[in-house]
């Protein structure tokens, strides 16, 4: 059982979260009309062995979406922060 | 009786009464059902899994491979408990497990004379090829013939408690290791809990006598601990599996009851102090009762007070056996040591002060016995002789309990001295002391404990070492011996050195590969007393180091946990959450029949209307279509959206445009995901400027909420909008029909419901009774309705003023007429939006012809999303009358073959009262391009055949007359 240290509500089980996915894929602008781009945003992942940084939603907490650190490897939890204070 | 008069930590003031197979036995608090029985004289306590050979009482822990008992309370069977692990209670009925018709008489013993045939790779050799058939004919008797107990069918389990629990150190074991660590970390102020799986605390102390430093060292540990407020000793609670997170599952056994609890605890530092799993010798025979571990003896008599054999054959290769010899000659035992290596001088001296017999570099070749063993073959330099016994204790060294440290993915590596493994390096936060280490002695199983204490990060002083009499640990490696008769590796899964040997020959030699192709270590011991035996027996047979050949990890659980331990309180209706509508009262106490539609409960149908679903959903569509029908829609998801950039926010995630939606206005929309397929569709309206009102579909609310505030939290920060879930906070109602317009003017004759104030698709903000109350002009069946959202409290009073002012033409309906109205009208929902399909499959392609920039649009105009032969949606009418459409039937088109997967299938079906027939709405090869077409639609499993013709789904008032009133 992982426990994620939420910056809202403390360190919590993460059956209150929500996976989201890699955070390291930029998200193209809604008019972007770049068959490439989308299909990576939707389809193309790194799956890197050790530090991944992506998205969990504490969805039975205070809903932030939240930016993970988690090694895939050791299933470590590192840095956490708010999605909408993250900087890639 | 073996029981001595004395001796032991049972309570002899006390009897206990237990039934073995009927015949009631006497034993004492403080037995184990193992111990109790040996006591009573009981030696054959089950037979073996594939041979139904007689088997005994090998061990005195949770190793233990044969003796495997049904508890019965009640209807209630538990099976497959090992009699060394269950506490000895008042009245508790036990069964012996595998015979027919009974333990001492099994005519399945026939199967140990067919043992030949019967060898590894048995079911893959004889039911392959053109045999395979005669399985289906055998599979029952040999699933019969073989196996453990039997459990009960009757759901008997109440709710087992959970808990979560927190320590600053976890200690796994309670022996000498275990004890000294938690001395040292408790002095040190720390939290920390000790798991013990026995019932009494202490581990492999426990073998010594009561009057020896050891126990009181034992006694004086224990005081202080008790004395320590932040210290627990949890006994009867096995850790059985340790998982992300430092996260242990700990399972406490509650025999009173039998339901155990389960406790998640979560540590930040882990010290391994399991101790380590004596392993018996391997020779022809050695799986008669009365063959036990040599430990296991000195446990039985120390502990319990039980001689388990009054004429003892010690055969092995450890010094720590020789205590044991040792032990029951001073409980009055003749004792003879048959060990395997050349003379130990100095034990040879102690053996002799007690005139034990000692054969030196000897080999067990043959035994003896019928239900038990009565005698032993024994091979020595100096002759070959049979040795009578009624207990052979044997002990081919030790085995750490390393199961835990390797579940998360520690390899464990091989330790030469010991002939066994060791854990490997652990993670930082985990350390490990004692005999899982391979140190053998209790003093220096104490030091070690404490180093590991310090070397965790705890401030914590080396103990005072007690004053130890020396202990003798030297060890040998095993010699496995082979000769007439089985030799067996595995007791439980019945796995003998010629199976192993037959895997070497058929190529089956990398461990992984022996352990399925014989079974071995597959059991529910997992392998605790043979997996090291069948890895030497196979690297001998390979000519290279047990430690080339490798080891198999280990994964939880380290003993079997009950299923309903697991289960914990998630049972029969806390198996997950209900909801209820604010109406749901009100349902139940007028005749609905409810249903589960995900997690909520709603009505299906209402049996004023009918009595089974069939009737009754065709009586109330024709109350919608006649007169006017109430639904409760307050499962509908719903989301208040508010900020200056709530219509970008829309018209980005819907498909269609939102950003010029006025205010009192509501509009249908559908999402996308980004790859292009539709993920839900609903309405929303906008309030006021700056505020909408958005529901979704029953099933995709959460999903929808949550899309929402990704893109709001991630890529679309600089969106001014917030978005609140408020699905609980309103009642919703759907009223329709051609009254429902002059229903609702008389329920609510303050507000102008007339067309112009109140025009399709629009929306008025009104109060009734002071609730805020919406009223949105929405139509889902077609007909002239509006849905009225209103605060949840007042939901059950509204819906009782509109049915009581309507009545009698205003009737409730359920979830099946809704369906069955929407398939009448075309309207896709669940079964049509099934992730696989696009707006243009829906046939609302034309609806986004000219938009962009909504989420989802690059990838849904994929060649692959947008290619002509895909499936996609069309109405069927029935063409045989005496017959019905079925929802999953494959549909074939003309000429072509009916088999394989068809042109398409058949998603939504109901009879059409307004036409007389069954329609259905379906997903077929290019849509509408074949209407007229006549098709077959197959259901396979039915074994239905019916033949439909390809329309408009728009089966009634396509032109939407009904809906202006």
């Amino acid at each position: 059982m992982l426990r994620i240290p939420c910056p809202c509500c403390g360190p919590r089980d993460h059956d209150e979260f929500r996976y989201g996915g890699d955070a390291s894929v930029p998200r193209p602008a809604p008019d972007d009309p770049d068959p490439e781009a989308w299909h990576a945003y939707v389809y193309r992942r790194q799956n890197p062995k050790g530090a991944h940084r992506e998205y969990w939603q504490h969805v039975l907490g205070c809903r932030q979406w939240l930016v993970v650190e988690r090694d895939t490897v050791s299933h470590r939890i590192g840095s956490v922060v708010m999605a909408r204070e993250w900087q890639a | 009786m073996t029981r001595l008069s004395q001796g032991g930590r049972i309570d002899r003031s006390r009897m206990l009464r237990f039934t073995f197979d009927g015949r009631t036995l006497t034993g004492h608090p403080g037995d184990t059902v193992a111990s109790a029985l040996l006591a009573n004289g009981i030696r054959l306590v089950g037979r073996s899994f594939k041979y139904h050979r007689p088997r005994g009482i090998l061990s005195a822990g949770a190793e233990e491979p044969s003796a495997l008992v049904t508890r019965i309370t009640g209807d209630l069977r538990e099976p497959n408990l090992p009699a060394t692990m269950l506490d000895l209670a008042e009245g508790i009925v036990i069964e012996s497990q595998n015979r027919w018709p009974s333990l001492s008489f099994d005519l399945q013993a026939v199967n140990g004379l067919l043992a030949p045939f019967l060898g590894a790779g048995f079911y893959y050799k004889t039911f392959m090829g053109p045999t395979r058939g005669a399985w289906k004919v055998y599979e029952h008797f040999i699933r019969k013939a073989a196996g453990l107990g039997r459990a009960s069918e009757a759901a008997a389990w109440e709710a087992a408690p959970v808990r979560s629990d927190f320590a600053d150190l976890a200690v796994i074991g309670s022996g000498p290791a275990g004890l000294a660590a938690a001395l040292a970390a408790g002095a040190a102020g720390a939290r920390v809990m000790v798991i013990e799986q026995d019932a009494v605390p202490g581990g492999r102390l426990l073998d010594c006598p009561e009057a020896s430093v050891e126990a009181a060292w034992r006694r004086a540990a224990l005081d202080r601990l008790a004395g320590m407020p932040s210290v627990r000793v949890m006994t009867r609670t096995t850790a059985f599996g340790l998982y992300d997170g430092n996260f242990l599952g700990l399972a406490v056994r509650d025999d009173a009851s039998g339901i155990g609890a389960l406790v998640q605890l979560h540590a930040q530092r882990i010290l391994h102090a399991g101790g380590a799993l004596e392993q018996p010798l391997v020779f022809p025979g050695n799986d008669r009762p009365g063959v036990m571990l040599a430990g296991a003896a000195r446990r039985y008599l120390t502990q319990f007070g039980v001689l388990a054999g009054r004429r003892v054959l010690v055969h092995s290769c450890t010094d720590h056996a020789w205590q044991t010899a040792f032990d029951l000659a001073d409980a009055g035992a003749a004792v003879v040591i048959a060990d395997q290596r050349p003379m130990p001088a100095a034990l040879a001296i102690a053996a002799g002060s007690r005139g034990i017999r000692v054969i030196d570099q000897a080999r067990i070749t043959a035994t003896r016995g019928r239900s038990a063993i009565r005698a032993a073959r024994v091979e020595s330099p100096t002759g070959t002789e049979w040795i009578a016994c009624d207990l052979l204790c044997t002990s081919a060294g030790w085995s750490p309990a390393l199961h835990l440290t390797s579940h998360l993915g520690t390899r464990p590596i091989w330790l030469p001295e010991l002939n066994a493994f060791v854990p490997g390096p652990l993670p930082p936060d985990q350390a490990a002391a004692g005999a899982v280490t391979g140190a053998l002695t209790t003093g220096a199983a104490i030091a070690q404990a404490a180093e590991a204490v310090r070397a965790l990060g705890f401030a914590a002083e080396a103990p005072a070492l007690p004053d130890l009499p020396e202990e003798p640990h030297a060890l040998t490696a095993p010699v496995q011996t082979t000769g007439r008769g089985k030799a067996f590796v595995d007791l439980q899964m019945d796995v003998a050195l010629s199976d192993i040997a037959l895997a070497r020959r058929e190529g089956f030699e990398a461990v992984e590969l022996l352990k399925r192709y014989t079974t071995t270590g597959m059991g529910t011991d997992q392998g605790k007393t043979s997996n090291l035996a069948a890895l030497r027996a196979m690297a001998d047979r390979r000519g290279i180091a047990p430690a080339e050949a490798g080891t198999t990890v280990f994964r939880p659980p380290f003993t079997p946990v009950n299923i309903g331990t697991l289960a914990g309180r998630a049972l029969g209706q806390h198996y997950k959450p209900i909801r209820h509508s604010p109406m749901h009262d009100w349902h139940l106490a007028n005749g609905a029949e409810m249903i589960e539609v995900g997690l909520w409960i709603r009505p299906w149908f209402y049996r004023a209307a009918g009595p089974d679903a069939g009737a009754a959903y065709i009586a109330e569509m024709k109350t919608v279509r006649q007169a006017a029908g109430l639904m409760d829609i307050s499962t509908l998801g719903k989301i208040e959206i508010t900020g200056p950039d709530g219509a970008t926010l829309l018209d980005r995630v819907y498909a269609n445009g939102f950003a010029k939606l006025p205010v009192g206005r509501a509009r249908y929309g559908v999402m996308l995901r980004d790859d292009g397929i539709v993920m839900d569709d609903g309405t929303t309206s906008r309030l006021t400027d700056e505020r909408w009102f958005m529901t979704t579909s029953t099933a995709r609310a959460a999903e929808v909420l949550s899309r929402l505030e990704f893109l709001l939290d991630t890529a679309w920060r600089d969106l001014r909008v917030a978005v609140t879930s408020v699905t609980d906070e309103w009642a919703a109602m759907s009223i329709a029909g051609p009254q429902a317009q002059a229903i609702l003017t008389r329920a609510l004759p303050d507000l102008d419901l007339s067309e112009a104030a109140l025009p399709q698709m629009g929306v008025l903000q009104a109060t009734w009774r002071g609730s805020p109350l919406r009223i949105l002009r929405i139509s889902y069946s077609g007909e002239w309705a509006c849905e009225l959202h209103v605060g949840a409290r007042a939901g059950e009073a509204l819906w009782r003023h509109l049915l009581e002012t309507g009545a009698p033409l205003l009737r409730p309906y359920g979830v099946e007429a809704l369906g069955a109205l929407r398939v009448e009208k075309g309207h896709v929902a669940g079964p049509e939006i099934d992730g696989r399909t696009t707006l243009a499959d829906l046939g609302m392609g034309r609806m986004v012809a000219k938009r962009n920039a909504y989420a989802g649009h690059v990838l849904s105009r994929r060649p692959a999303l947008t290619a002509p032969d895909r499936l996609q949606l069309v109405g069927l009418d029935c063409l045989e009358p005496d017959k019905r459409l079925r929802g999953g039937a494959l549909i074939y088109g003309p000429g072509q073959p009916e088999s394989g997967h068809g042109q398409g299938r058949v998603t939504s079906v109901t009879f059409s009262p307004e036409l007389g027939r069954y329609i259905a709405l379906a997903l077929f090869a290019g849509g509408m391009a074949a209407e007229g077409q006549e098709v077959a639609t197959v259901h396979h499993i039915r074994g239905e055949r019916v033949r439909a013709r390809i329309v408009s789904p728009h089966f009634l008032d396509p032109e939407g007359e009904r809906m202006k009133g």
